[in-house]
């Protein structure tokens, strides 16, 4: 269980957040960049000092304003996984692993982890000469060896590709339900918060604006819950089949392919934005008594 | 000391001297590197203006204030010969002080930029690793900078070696004690014996010439190793 309230100011930013989370789940703190995300994640890794309010982790207190209370990073025992993933350069992925075991903590537990994450073939490479996504999976190793008690990941996934950042989720996933791990995570990634995450914490401008399960917070957050399906998009070619015309529009970052009529199409131009919805009728019945 | 008909005692003292002053202010420049690196304070660009100073002063400037400073009859020289027993002024200890002082910024400046371009995470994420500010500092900040290492440790040997003006303020010209190397091929000049300045001046200009090139040579492997 993990109990949080913490104010912090930064010149005109301000930050305010307050979050309660069992133990095992995962959280993701999810807005645009510059709503605090990453200051409220320094400050829960004791890398921040907030200016007021308290965090207690399972009982234990790490930061109390009131108390004088802030337990050094040292000794919070967090694992970090940093945006640039800031493994060490002089270190192999082994000497990086081995790096951060504790005193009198099991020296088979880098060995373990290698084995897991498959860093067998590369434990003997320095950082510089892997890859993105190997150098996001020893960073993730890494901060997994000293069995934390809290998970702190900064957009993990944010500079890979679409088909390793997909392959490292389900990795990420399975390792988080494996291990248990309370985990608070960073993303802008709509489809990565809903693969992942118990609860989402929107934030905008240092303010927790919703704050729920992903589906409750991203399908039912315009307000009206018609759960209707209209999306915005952006006309990318129009195509003349025999009768009609195939309209390809660009949603988020997929192409769908539309049926418009020749006195539709005569309206489109390639870029123009257009609405895409359904217009079919379907009754819904819902229990009023 | 002769060999091959030279008096080798000045060339062994200019490296003695380069030695020991390199030694000391890579244990008293690099800790102060690392305290410019990363110090917030407000005073921070009077520090650096200070560590700088011997780069525009005329070397003359700055051996006539360590003079006055050595000097015995001055408080601070009289309070090291009466404690210590120490005197600095026309003495080899004394052209160490002055050497650590005169290089400190040759040794400084690589070092600190060399701290400043170290991603500030890696410090972090030692620290959430439970490591402690000595022991981030000696493993993982020191082994990622030592091209900077290397180029800070060189320049300030090779510029220690260099050094004519504040020695000749402050040491003066005694064989064995301050007569170093640059004041030797000065005197003999003076003296016409130009194949003795001849010899001294060749052998500082290779030596010289060598130190740098191993610089750029292994500089060149390790960005190569990376």
């Amino acid at each position: 269980m993990i109990e949080l309230q913490l104010q912090k100011r930064q010149g005109d930013f301000s930050l305010d957040l307050h979050l309660e989370m069992e133990s095992g789940t995962l959280v993701a703190l999810f807005g645009p960049s510059g709503a605090g995300k990453s200051t409220s994640l320094r400050c829960l890794a004791g890398l921040a000092v907030p200016d007021d309010g308290h965090l207690r982790v399972d009982g234990e207190t790490w930061f109390e304003r009131a108390s004088g209370i802030n337990l050094p990073a040292q000794k919070r025992q967090v694992g970090y996984m940093f945006q640039d993933y800031a493994l060490f350069p002089n270190m192999t992925v082994r000497g990086n692993l081995e790096f951060a075991l504790r005193k009198g903590s099991d020296k088979k537990r880098v060995d373990t982890l290698i084995e897991m994450m498959e860093l067998g073939e590369l434990r003997h490479r320095k950082p510089d000469t892997l890859s993105g996504g190997q150098k996001q999976r020893v960073a993730l190793a890494r901060a997994l060896v000293s069995e934390p008690r809290l998970l702190l990941l900064d957009e993990p996934l944010s500079a890979l590709d679409p088909a390793i950042r997909q392959r490292l989720q389900d990795e990420l996933l399975s390792l988080q339900r494996h291990f248990g791990l309370t985990t608070i995570m960073v993303s802008h990634d709509v489809s990565e918060v809903f693969k992942l995450a118990h609860q989402v914490l929107v934030m905008e401008h240092g303010r927790m604006v919703r704050q729920g399960s992903p589906a409750e917070v991203f399908i039912a957050s315009h307000g009206d819950v018609s759960g209707k399906f209209r999306f915005t998009g952006e006309v990318l070619a129009i195509e003349a089949l025999d009768v009609v015309f195939s309209v390809a529009v660009l949603v988020g970052n997929q192409v769908v392919r539309v049926i418009a009529t020749a006195s539709e199409a005569a309206r489109l131009r390639i870029g123009s934005k257009v609405m895409l919805f359904s217009k079919a009728f379907n009754p819904m019945l819902q229990v009023v008594d | 000391m002769n060999f091959m008909g030279y008096d080798w005692q000045p060339l062994l003292l200019t490296f003695k001297l380069a030695s020991v002053t390199t030694l000391i202010l890579g244990l008293v420049g690099i800790p102060v590197a690392w305290w410019l690196a990363t110090t917030r304070v407000r005073f921070k660009p009077v520090m650096e203006a200070l560590v700088s100073m011997p780069l525009v002063l005329p070397p003359s400037v700055l051996g006539f204030y360590l003079l006055l400073a050595f000097s015995p009859q001055q408080g601070f020289g009289r309070f090291l010969e009466s404690t210590v027993g120490l005197r600095l002024a026309f003495s080899f200890e004394g052209l160490v002080v002055a050497s650590v002082i005169f290089s400190f910024p040759f040794l400084v400046h690589p070092v600190q930029s060399g701290f400043q371009n170290l991603p500030g995470s890696l410090t972090e994420a030692a620290y959430t690793l439970g490591k402690s500010r000595w022991q981030t500092f000696l493993r993982v900040l020191l082994p990622n900078i030592k091209p900077s290492l290397l180029a800070g440790v060189v320049l300030a040997f090779a510029h220690t070696i260099g050094e004519f003006g504040v020695v000749l303020m402050i040491g003066g010209n005694l064989p064995n004690e301050t007569r170093v190397a640059s004041i030797a091929i000065y005197d003999e000049v003076e003296s016409l014996n130009y194949a003795t300045a001849n010899f001294y001046a060749l052998v500082l200009f290779a030596v010289c010439f060598a130190i740098l090139l191993m610089v750029y040579v292994l500089n060149k492997r390790y960005m190569r190793a990376l």
